[in-house]
């Protein structure tokens, strides 16, 4: 019998049967599309209303801060800068329903290149930084609660919220200072091998680790306090049994659920981590968008990681029956 | 999200984290910053031909075509890639031969006729003749406001010809003086045919065939452009120390935004060259006893432009007091070592400056009796009043120019209240063509007084900054653009640059240097006349 029967509350015995999850997924389906267009119509209005222009911009770069009038009006008008709001969102909508994301006004590059190129290192950035932060968080969550109360116990509980309170820069910062111009074990920029890899990896994992680890303590302690563990405690499980069998599979749930945000929160963190150590990336391509108010491209860059989001929970959420059998009912009924 | 972004780039948060443990080195290391500081290069053994130069940039360049481009980064990658008919000593402002040996022009500066080297090659194997010059140029025209810097030197150009493969003549409607300057610059740089019929995106995105002393190898957005050697290059400007092939294999160009990032990257080796170095890294970089190499930016320095179409800059008798109200001389001790207040219009790099610090006297009494005669009295608060509206004015601007608020407090001590406001440049260009701001402030590189011309001309089809009417001063700025006899067209500019000043239309206030820090295995930096960088000649010490 399965430890999860002697949960009592809330049991739903409804079986998963396969015309609701076609309806849930068609559900799903739709609704992500829905995020993406509105993702993508939120991101044209602000930087629409946003005074001035990518073009005047661009022409101002450096300090060759004086164009002719004429020279930003026909630019202007080769991008349809010059059209009205309506006429140019309605364009751009047309282009994406042809797959096409158009082209930077600042570099005429495709955007679909440009999102192309810098998707995977940020992908990658974010992956490792998550399977780091999930062992380092959700380890030290688990060590901690099998110790016993006292001042060693208190001291690690309040490890995470340091950790969650140290800003990204300056984290980043203190560890190039470190181990990349004292020590030249790290280059402190690009992305050119592992090494590359690691001190923008730590300093994108500490908070989301932090976070991880805040959660799986509360879970934890709250799944050791459940009568089951006591009855099976009374059948003679040992402690390394307890937390590795009955414990961590129940309290790792919510940290699923917390997986799908916690990958916004890193593609997020990529903005001021791609900037520290000079990766190419979807941050960096970002930011440099958003200064320069290359509007075609911004809306690449969301697009592409509302799409990222979008799918990440949803993959979140067919692994939960995965991990709880009883959830994919639940699922069935959700939203 | 700008916002946030913005904070992050502005470089503050290491700063705050290396300069304590540096202040610290910098105070043990008996910092003798001026002996390191000097524009030259520490004398070296013969120069060492290999390695690769690794430069910091601080913002992705975008677009790569020096024909099209007016940012600093592009502009320092693409003079490495090509070259020009002519070249400008830095030094005495001369226009001297490169790709033309020799040039004539019309009595009426309409007709320029140069000469061709001869063997000059693309990197692709291709011939540079005549026929090369005029498909560039004539591209660059078909390119309009895309090639916003190039497409200005070449406005009024009427034909080109091109009587044998190695000279060529192109003509003017109208005298053209700056167009021989500008043809030493990298905006007028020439491509093969293949760039020259790409489009202007694809220029943009690397199809480069150039005939420069690098080619391009990779350019990676917000990440790096690689330059790598051409093997049999030869024909170097005729200011190069060398000839022959590159003494670089290749440069490489990372884009690193945050600033403390390229310090620690440079003084921990990782680095050649920073060339974003900002005022706060300077005494830092002199502690480490590396060296910075800085030269002033020719053509207009940091100056506020009165909008006279506003009434309270309609009056002159308000834009003299300004000139009388600044003490340059105190604005010294804010500012980067290597940059130093205005003493004209121009700055002292640019060719035909004349020092003009006696017109720019400070007396603030000379200001106030100036305003008090006008009828602008003393309000309760100390801002002058006059009909009932105050002597106030905000300032929109987005540069990094902390001397801009020492200047406001020299206003206020005359009663005259300016508000300062910063904005992202995006704001400031808005407001700007808004035409409704009482003040302009900016600086404009160009080694050509022509500079002048380009932004004051109150003439049909001029930029006048000044939104005043046309007077003497734009009789003189017409003319100095007719002539090439340099000494009639510096009594023109001088009197136009005069004439601006008397009358208030330009408040000269800092000139603008570029610094760049190297470490000290690099030699051979040189800037061109307009202050960008020119590689052909930089070599790299071998590691010891």
């Amino acid at each position: 019998m399965s430890d999860k029967a002697w949960i009592s509350d809330n049991p739903i015995d409804k079986r998963t049967s396969s015309t609701p999850r076609l309806h849930w997924l068609a559900k799903r389906i739709l609704m992500s599309v829905a995020v993406l267009w509105a993702a993508y119509t939120l991101t044209f209005v602000i930087l629409y209303i946003l005074p001035s222009d990518p073009v005047t911009i661009m022409l101002n770069q450096g300090e060759q801060s004086t164009v002719d009038i004429a020279q930003v009006n026909a630019l202007k008008a080769l991008y349809h800068l010059d059209q009205p709001f309506y006429i140019q969102y309605a364009w751009s909508l047309w282009d994406l329903l042809h797959g096409s994301l158009g082209k930077s006004i600042v570099s005429g590059d495709p955007v679909t290149r440009l999102v192309l190129q810098a998707l995977p290192p940020t992908l990658l950035l974010a992956v490792c930084a998550l399977l780091v932060a999930i062992v380092v968080g959700a380890g030290l969550a688990a060590g901690v609660s099998v110790l016993p109360a006292g001042r060693v116990k208190s001291a690690c509980l309040a490890l995470p919220s340091l950790g969650a309170a140290l800003p990204t820069f300056w984290l980043g910062l203190l560890l190039l200072q470190a181990f990349s111009f004292s020590h030249a074990w790290f280059p402190a920029m690009g992305n050119q091998g592992w090494q590359s890899l690691v001190l923008p990896t730590l300093t994108l994992a500490v908070p989301t680790a932090a976070t991880l680890a805040q959660v799986m303590s509360r879970s934890l302690a709250e799944v050791w306090r459940r009568p089951f563990i006591d009855a099976l405690r009374l059948k003679g499980a040992g402690t390394a049994h307890l937390l590795w069998r009955h414990v961590l599979p129940n309290a790792a749930i919510p940290l699923l659920t917390l997986t799908g945000m916690i990958f916004g929160h890193l593609l997020a963190g990529a903005v001021v981590t791609e900037t520290i150590f000079s990766r190419e990336g979807l941050g960096r391509l970002a930011q440099g968008a958003v200064s320069t108010q290359d509007i075609p491209v911004v809306q690449g860059v969301v697009l592409t990681a509302a799409a990222v989001f979008v799918l990440v929970n949803f993959v979140v959420d067919l692994l939960y029956p995965l991990l709880d059998p009883r959830l994919g009912a639940v699922s069935g009924g959700k939203q | 999200m700008q916002g946030y972004t913005r904070k992050v780039l502005t470089g503050a948060p290491l700063r705050r984290l290396v300069l304590p443990l540096l202040m610290a080195s910098a105070l043990t290391a008996c910092d003798k910053p001026e002996a390191t500081a000097s524009a030259s290069q520490p004398a070296s053994d013969a120069p060492h031909s290999g390695g690769k130069l690794v430069v910091a940039i601080d913002t992705d360049p975008n677009c790569l075509d020096p024909q099209q481009v007016g940012n600093n980064n592009s502009l320092n990658i693409g003079r490495q890639m090509t070259d020009s008919l002519t070249d400008q000593d830095p030094a005495t402002g001369k226009i001297v031969p490169w790709l033309a040996t020799d040039w004539q022009i019309s009595d009426d500066n309409r007709r320029f006729t140069f000469t061709l080297r001869e063997g000059v090659t693309f990197s692709d194997g291709t011939a540079f003749n005549a026929q090369s010059v005029k498909d560039n140029l004539q591209a660059i025209v078909a390119m309009g406001a895309r090639a916003s810097l190039a497409s200005t030197y070449l406005k009024g150009l009427t034909e080109i010809d091109t009587p044998d493969a190695q000279h060529v003549t192109i003509v003017f409607a109208q005298p053209n003086a700056q167009f021989l300057q500008a043809t030493s610059t990298m905006s007028l740089g020439f491509f093969a045919d293949k760039t020259v019929k790409t489009s202007a995106d694809a220029r943009c995105q690397g199809a480069l065939v150039g005939t420069g002393p690098f080619v391009l190898s990779s350019f990676v957005h917000n990440q790096k452009v690689v330059l790598s050697r051409r093997t049999g290059y030869q024909w170097p400007s005729s200011l190069a120390k060398h000839q022959g092939d590159s003494y670089l294999d290749g440069i490489e160009y990372r884009v690193i935004p945050e600033s403390g990032v390229r310090f620690g990257s440079l003084v921990s080796g990782q680095l050649d060259l920073n060339a974003g170095v900002t005022p706060q890294d300077e005494p830092l970089i002199l502690a480490k006893k590396l060296p910075i190499i800085a030269r002033s930016n020719p053509g207009l320095v940091y100056s506020l432009y009165p909008n006279q179409s506003m009434a309270l800059m309609a009056d002159p008798s308000v834009r003299q007091a300004l000139n009388l109200a600044v003490d340059r001389a105190a604005l010294q001790p804010i500012l980067s070592r290597y940059q130093s207040p205005a003493s004209s219009v121009l700055a002292k790099t640019t060719p035909l400056y004349q020092d003009l610090g006696s017109e720019l006297k400070y007396d603030p009494q000379a200001a106030e009796n100036l305003l008090q005669q006008d009828g602008w009295i003393a309000g309760p608060d100390g801002v002058r009043v006059k009909n009932g509206k105050r002597l106030s004015f905000t300032l929109t601007y987005w540069q990094s120019a902390p001397f801009i608020e020492l200047v406001q407090q020299q206003f206020k001590k005359v009663g005259v209240d300016m508000q300062l406001e910063k904005a992202p440049i995006g704001q400031v260009i808005a407001r700007q063509s808004s035409g409704t701001q009482e003040a302009e402030f900016y600086n404009l590189t160009r080694s050509d007084p022509d500079v002048l011309r380009t932004v004051f001309d109150a003439g049909p089809g001029g930029r006048n900054v000044n939104k005043r009417a046309a007077n003497q001063v734009d009789t003189a700025l017409q003319q100095s653009s007719q002539t090439l006899d340099n000494a009639k067209r510096q009594q023109l500019v001088t009197e136009a640059a005069k004439g601006l000043i008397a009358d208030g239309d330009a408040i000269p206030l800092v000139e603008l240097a570029t610094v760049i820090a190297t470490g000290n295995n690099v030699h051979g930096f040189r800037y061109d006349a307009s202050s960008r960088f020119q590689l052909y000649d930089t070599w790299l010490a071998p590691k010891s």
